[in-house]
This record gives C-alpha cells, structure tokens and sequence, in this order.
C-alpha cells in the first residue's frame, strides 16, 4: 500500500503537513507532495478535509499463500526453562489459530528438554516441532535460525510468533530475511482480519505516541514478536497430549560462526516486573536514590516489586533492570502505585494497561493522573508513610 | 581495520507529545538527531580506529536529503566518510527493504572487516535492520553488544546483552555487531571538528548507483504495510483523592479492599 495526494482535489490547506509523524509531506506550489521519507501510516489521509489523500493498493508479488497452515509459536527456553512469553504466546497463538480454524504448535531448541515437550502440550500445543541437539543447548544465532528456518521451508507455517526477548528480536529478523518474509516488531495486540483471515499486528510506533496496524498480505509465514507480559497465560492442564514432531539437526562446517563462550548471570538480583501482581514505581520526583528505600518498603508491604521510571534509571538512582516503559519492561500488574513520575508517554505505554492505578505526584497537573484510577496529590514522602499507616 | 557504521536521522521522539484535545501529535520544534543507539556504534567504531592504526570509519545512512546533516555530526565526531543513500525509489520502505538497500549501498563500498549498527531507532523500536543488513550480506551477527572484549586474528569478542545478565560470545570476522548504551559514552564534536566536517564531501548514491532496481527497495519490496495508525486511546481519567494525607491514604485503602485488590 502506497499513500498518493490526489491532486485535483489537494486544496493546499497543509493540515496533511503538520499530521505527518515522519515530515515526509512537503508542499509545491499549493499542493501537497509525498516525499521518500512516507511510511504510508495514513495520518495525513485522517486529517485531509477534503479527502484528497488515498491509499493505493499495489500489486506485489508474493508467494502462494494458500499452501501456509497452523501458527507457529517458538517456545524459548533458557537453562531448560521454559520464558514465560512463550507460555503467553501459546495462549495467544490458540486464539488466532481458533479464529483461522488450524493448529496451534510450539517450536522447541535446546539439549535434552524433552520435559519442556510436555509442558507445551500442557499448555496448549497441538504438536510440537523438537530439535534436540547439544549445540542447541543455549541460544546461538547461526544455529538456530538454520534448524527453524528448515523447518519453516518443510512445514510451511502460515503464522510465526516469538517473544519479543533479546533473543526473540534477533532471531527474528534472520529468519525473516530467510524466508524473505515481513516480520513485525514488538506487537501488543494481534488480530485475525474475519474476512480474509490476515494477521494483523498492532504495535507502538514513534516511541509509543503511535499505534500502527501492519499486514503481511502476500508474503508468508507471517511474522510477529510480541512483548513480554502483554497477551494472557493460559491455563495448564496436566495431562494434556498432542503430536511431537522430531526435526533433524545437521551443522556443516562454516554453518554456526560464532560461539558462545561463557554466560553471565546478572549480579543484581533479577527484578520479575512482567510476573509482579503488585508494583511500586519512583521517578525523579524521589529527588534522590535514598527515596527507593521508602519505595521498597511499601512494595514489601503489598507483596510487589519496584518499578522505575526511565529518568530515575539514567538519573543513575537505579538500576535498569527496573525500568517500566516503552524501553524498558511492559508491565500490568494488578496495581501499580507511581510515585513521582509524572508520566511520560513512553512510561505510559509500559504501564497503562495495569488493573489499577493510583498516582502520587506533587503536580496536580501532572500527566500520570490521566490515566490514574485513584490520584493523590501531595508529597510522597508524607503520602507513602501514612498508607504504610492505614494498611496497619 | 575497515569499518561502516550505519546511522539513521530521527525525530527526538521523547520531545513528541500529544495534543490532548485533539488527541494528535504536536511535532512542531521537535529536532531531527543521530539516532541514540547509533551514536554509540560510531564511538566504538571510533575508539577501535584510535586503538588500531590505519582504521578507517565508514558512516552510511539511507534517508532523505536532510539526513546529509546527521552525517556531517558524524563526521565531525570523527568519521573518515560518509555515504547517503538517497531516492525517492527508497521511500516506504520496511526494514526488509530498508537492509537490502543498505546491503547494496555497502557492497559497493567494497571489502569490510566490521560492521557497526545501533540496537535499534528510537522512532520505529525495531531492532531488526542490523541484524537483516547481515542477513542480505551474508555475514555473522550479534545484537545487544554492551563491550568489545578483544580482536583477534580472524574473529572479535564481545558481550551482548541479555534481560538477566550477558554472554560472552566470539564471533567471525567480517561480522555485523549492533550497539546498545552500555557500550559507551558519545564523544562530544569540537569546534575545529565542525569545521572540518563541512570541508569534506557527502557521498549521495540513488538506486542506480548501488545496482538496485526500483522494484527491489522501498515500498515495492516491503513484505509489510502499515493498514492503519492512530494514537493510542487514553485510559479515562479516575478519581481524585482528596481530604488530609492520612484522610486519602485511609480512603485508598479502604477503595482497593472494597475491589478486593488487597
């Protein structure tokens, strides 16, 4: 799809101008006209008074779509766990898979896992596709791509889903290189089209301040990561069977061009913000690092975790590994209590989905009480003590 | 040592915000700047050319014309060239057209021992244009790089990030490595930098010039299209607390056990 100003109808009003996220519209001579930098998001068609911006469909070749079935999921593990987004994936993946009316499988890597078999199925796979190699045993760029891209040319998946980890974005855009496919990034909704039951991939776009909708018409499999923490876990159920599928593992010389030396785990203690029922946020309006201590104290009392804004992270107060937000983690916990952030549209993006959300911040003004379901204007340092109080 | 940094011009999109009546983006006086992730992929570029002589730094970038001002930062930050890769034919494209123009564009560069790109552009967030450049050139990658360890002989060592810690990963030479901001701190462009920098000559190459077909970049090769954007719609203001600190610290209280959150 390619957006085109009509010309007859182009009135030169500019509004198409001032609209467009990327600066690709410029005007010559009262005209609007569509420059290189145009990523046919379609805003400028939402503000034309005159509808003088259309999208045009354009004919690309494609593949035979018709010959692509059943959802793939890849079921990462790391030290023989299973990641918890694959499990979310699964979820997801028999939803999309229920509405296309195919199956919904788990693609597992790894060395001597044959338990993680059965808790794929527990959790919803239809079949399982199972490479079982001692160089599949920690995640290797070169070696996994090639085991799933070989499988992908045999078995012809119409949909592919991974977690949007470190590891999920960088085999990711390999494998669709590979397959000569689209793949979108970092997606928090995904949709099947009820009519020609196309994939459609919701993600944020120019740093959360956009949502955009992309397809993958004629190209396939179709491809997605998908963020941590976003789509639902579905239930286990012990005992539950399906088809295992054993898919052959043969490296050639000069096939994997890199190793993996040693793995280091992190040093800090390892903060779950995506599993966390309860999170207790603090931004710049902590004025120091010594105001987490009274953050901390008020997640331990509820039972949660604490979460941080992107400037209290790069104000150095803590560590990264707590930041909520468009770069950090995405969370929805049941409640998320912020403390000082005045809400910035990337850290909204990362928390507004929570159950419930109560906001602390001096500004009455401040943009975090918009999406806040309770708001506490006042200074945290005398608000958080005195909830401390009331919860006994 | 020879070494191509890829580098993208994007809006500062943490100066967007959103107009709250109208519920569109107010971009008015939101600068144009190197991409964050990309700044530090030129200083390590930069740092191995101090490290190791006769190194020479390659920046290459596919934008629009404006873009020559990206570049001329990067050269000013010490950059030996730069290339634009520039054309209508180029517009709309996804990252899969976005690394085969880049691919040829580097191609045409001739022989390379390293390549170096950002994680990722703030205004798109996906993280997946370094990764495809390797891809299309058929040469090993690592992503999330937070430290250069060591170069040998045929191959490089380095750490790449993961959400719970790092691994140590030696990967061949000629290799594709994308930056994240542990890697570094950007160095600072001088005054007789900048001036320097507008003495030398911006490399500007269309489709014709890296052999590409027009059908082969842009949006006629983009496997993915944008079917619709819109701004994300606000979750409805709540209730406002009010009363003494005690008073609405009790009240919160009492609201989150009556909803059985507690």
């Amino acid at each position: 799809m390619a957006v085109r100003v009509i010309d007859e109808k182009c009135k030169g009003c500019q509004k198409c101008v001032k609209a467009c996220p990327f600066e690709a519209i410029t005007m010559n001579e009262r005209l609007a006209v569509i420059g290189a930098a145009c990523t046919s998001c379609g805003a400028c068609i939402d503000v034309c008074p005159f509808g003088a911006i259309e999208k045009v469909e354009d004919l690309k070749k494609g593949v035979d779509i018709t010959q692509y079935h059943d959802v793939w999921v890849f079921a990462e593990q790391r030290d023989g766990q299973l990641m918890g987004v694959s499990i979310e994936l699964l979820g997801e993946g028999k939803k999309l898979a229920g509405e296309i009316g195919c199956k919904v499988c788990a693609v597992l890597l790894g060395d001597k896992v044959d338990n993680l078999v059965d808790e794929l199925f527990e959790y919803g796979a239809d079949k399982v596709y199972y490479a079982n190699d001692p160089a599949l045993a920690t995640y290797n760029t070169d070696a996994y791509n090639k085991v799933i891209y070989q499988a992908i040319l045999k078995y012809k998946p119409e949909i592919v889903l991974l977690g949007a980890t470190h590891i999920g974005r960088d085999l990711g855009p390999c494998l669709a290189v590979q397959c000569g496919t689209g793949l979108t990034a970092d997606c928090t909704k995904l949709d099947i089209d009820p009519v020609d039951k196309k994939l459609m991939q919701t993600r944020p776009a120019f740093g959360g301040n956009l949502m955009a909708t992309i397809l993958c018409p004629n190209h396939r499999p179709q491809m997605s990561t998908v963020r941590p923490g976003v789509m639902e876990k579905p239930a286990r159920v012990p005992g539950r069977k399906g088809e295992l599928v054993n898919l052959n593992v043969a490296f050639k010389e000069g096939d994997i061009r890199m190793k993996v030396l040693e793995v280091v785990k992190g040093l800090t203690e390892k903060v779950s913000l995506t599993d966390a029922k309860v999170i207790v946020s603090g931004g710049r309006g902590l004025g120091d690092p010594e105001g987490f201590k009274l953050i901390k104290q008020l997640a331990d009392r509820l039972g949660g975790v604490v979460g941080a804004s992107r400037a209290a992270v790069d104000a150095g107060w803590i560590d990264h590994s707590h930041q909520v937000g468009q770069t950090g983690t995405t969370v929805k916990p049941d409640i998320y209590i912020a403390c000082g952030i005045s809400g910035a549209i990337q850290h909204l993006a990362g928390m507004q989905t929570s159950k419930i959300i109560i906001a602390i911040n001096k500004s009455e003004n401040a943009p975090i009480f918009e999406v806040a379901d309770y708001g506490i204007v006042g200074d945290l340092y005398k608000v958080i003590p005195a909830i401390l109080e009331a919860l006994g | 040592m020879k070494i191509i940094v890829c580098a993208k011009q994007v809006p500062n999109t943490n100066e967007v915000k959103i107009d709250p009546v109208k519920g569109t983006l107010i971009r008015d006086g939101v600068p144009s700047i190197l991409n964050p992730d990309d700044a530090n992929a030129l200083e390590a570029a930069l740092q191995l050319k101090e490290r190791y002589p006769g190194t020479t730094v390659t920046v290459i970038s596919m934008g629009p014309p404006q873009a020559t001002y990206m570049l001329r930062e990067c050269l000013a930050m010490g950059a030996d060239e730069a290339v634009l890769l520039s054309s209508r034919a180029f517009g709309g494209a996804d990252t899969c057209a976005t690394s085969t123009t880049l691919a040829a564009g580097i191609r045409k560069l001739g022989k390379f021992d390293l390549i170096l790109a950002g994680r990722q552009a703030i205004d798109g967030d996906t993280a997946q244009v370094g990764p495809q450049t390797a891809q299309r050139l058929g040469v090993p990658s690592v992503t999330y790089v937070q430290k250069i360890r060591e170069i040998k002989k045929n191959s490089i060592v380095v750490e790449r990030n993961l959400e719970d810690g790092y691994e140590v990963i030696e990967v061949k030479m000629p290799c594709v490595l994308t930056a994240i901001k542990e890697l570094n701190e950007p160095r600072y462009m001088t005054i007789a930098q900048i001036e320097e920098a507008y003495k030398k000559e911006i490399t500007i190459w269309n489709e014709n010039d890296i052999n590409l077909a027009p059908s082969d970049c842009g949006l006629n090769a983009s496997p993915t299209q944008v079917f619709r954007s819109f701004t994300p719609p606000p979750k409805g203001k709540g209730e406002m607390l009010t009363g003494t600190v005690p008073e609405m610290a009790a009240a919160l209280i009492q609201k989150l056990r009556e909803k059985h959150a507690l």
